[in-house]
């Protein structure tokens, strides 16, 4: 395993620990890796300190109270995490809701696959590589859709986003899907 | 029901609804989609993922100090929440559940004439989010694409001279399209419709009228 894929692995179990056990100590180590990414990724969305850092000590906890629906056969931490973030900012920065998709829901009961948690945090890993290695160009671009900086027209007008890296990532997402359905 | 989509959104529209960049009306017309189609739910997945890999490699900015703490004492040591159980089956899916407060029983629809009705959805007015009701055979009340507007089938199905559009169908429709799409004959036909453009049905009676006696 990469150094990543422990990473990856460790923040797994920190959630876990915060689900089952309201691990403060799980819930430290956590919050000293991603709050200061998220406050990071708030003020490159437009916020000022103040609002970035009131906004991520905001999904931090959203993070605690929204354990039980991590599933990380489905996501990665950070994506997850992500997500959090960028309805906080929806919310107070756009001032506006963000309507979603009901949860798949599986019970506390159900335990995610292993193997499926595997092959998700290798496909996230994979995934990271393949962005970071991007031409500038091309990966300023999707940092720009994704602070917020790209309107829907501006992005459907682009054409050198590199959709190509996210293609196994989707192969990946439908076959659990079928999988869960059936 | 769900194997039998074929008009899926665009790469665009899930980015930006993934970035979170879009007007409230789409993001709304979107997650019903998503609600009903399991190819762009993965989709989205994948989109998201990208945000993951982005909050990774984004500079950090450091916390304030006793920020740790401070977040600790926000949560005052709360159980975590059980996840909600999944949402009642009815004709609409979840988020217009939430707009709406209820199912198609409890929409509040206004005649527009000739039998269509619609319900505006309260949402932030750079785009307008509305339900339409269009009785089987009839032609879509023609409002003109000023800017996109996006149609989700919910029941029934539309058709226009390209394509047929069945429940979970999605059309992206940008002001260079022109087309009548009629509401096809056995079943009455209701849609969601988001549009950036302003709102209008301007003589809409004598439209629909010219729109039967082109039919």
């Amino acid at each position: 395993m990469t150094e990543r894929d422990i990473e990856n692995h460790e923040w797994a179990e920190c959630i876990a620990a915060i689900r089952d056990r309201q691990s403060t100590a799980a819930f430290a180590v956590l919050f000293e890796h991603f709050a200061p990414r998220v406050k990071g990724f708030l003020m490159r969305s437009g916020a000022d300190e103040g609002l970035a850092e009131e906004c991520a000590q905001e999904v931090m906890a959203t993070l605690w109270r929204k354990a039980h629906q991590f599933d990380p056969s489905r996501a990665s931490a950070a994506t997850w995490i992500f997500t959090i973030a960028r309805n906080r900012r929806i919310d107070a920065i756009r001032k506006q809701r963000r309507p979603e998709p009901e949860e798949l829901s599986w019970g506390p009961e159900q335990e995610p696959d292993q193997e499926d948690v595997l092959a998700l945090q290798q496909e996230s890993e994979q995934l990271t590589k393949a962005i970071a290695a991007l031409p500038d160009k091309q990966r300023a671009l999707i940092e720009k859709a994704y602070f917020g900086d790209l309107s829907h027209r501006e992005i459907a007008e682009q054409t050198g986003l590199p959709l190509g890296t996210i293609k196994s990532r989707i192969r990946l997402a439908l076959e659990r899907l079928r999988h869960e359905m059936t | 029901m769900k194997d039998k989509i074929q008009h899926h959104l665009s790469d665009a529209l899930l980015m930006a609804y993934s970035a979170g960049s879009l007007p409230e009306a789409f993001s709304l017309t979107v997650a019903s989609h998503i609600a009903m189609c399991d190819e762009c739910r993965a989709r989205l997945e994948a989109f998201d993922s990208v945000g993951g890999a982005l909050i990774e490699s984004v500079e950090t900015v450091a916390m304030g100090n006793g920020s740790l703490k401070a977040t600790l004492a926000m949560i005052g040591g709360a159980m975590t929440e059980r996840p909600k159980a999944r949402a009642v089956t009815g004709v609409l899916p979840s988020p217009l559940h939430d707009y709406i407060g209820g199912d198609l029983d409890d929409v509040n629809w206004r005649p527009v004439g000739m039998g269509v009705k619609q319900a505006i959805l309260p949402t932030s007015d750079e785009a307008t989010a509305r339900l339409l009701y269009i009785p089987a055979g009839v032609a879509v009340p023609d409002h003109g694409h000023q800017g996109m507007e996006l149609t989700l089938v919910l029941q029934g199905a539309f058709m226009d001279e390209n394509a047929h559009f069945g429940p979970g169908d999605i059309e992206i429709a940008d002001e260079h399209m022109h087309h009548t799409p009629v509401a096809a004959p056995g079943m009455d036909c209701i849609c969601l419709a988001a549009t950036d453009a302003p709102l209008r049905f301007r003589g809409l009676v004598p439209r629909i009228a010219q729109s039967f006696l082109n039919i």
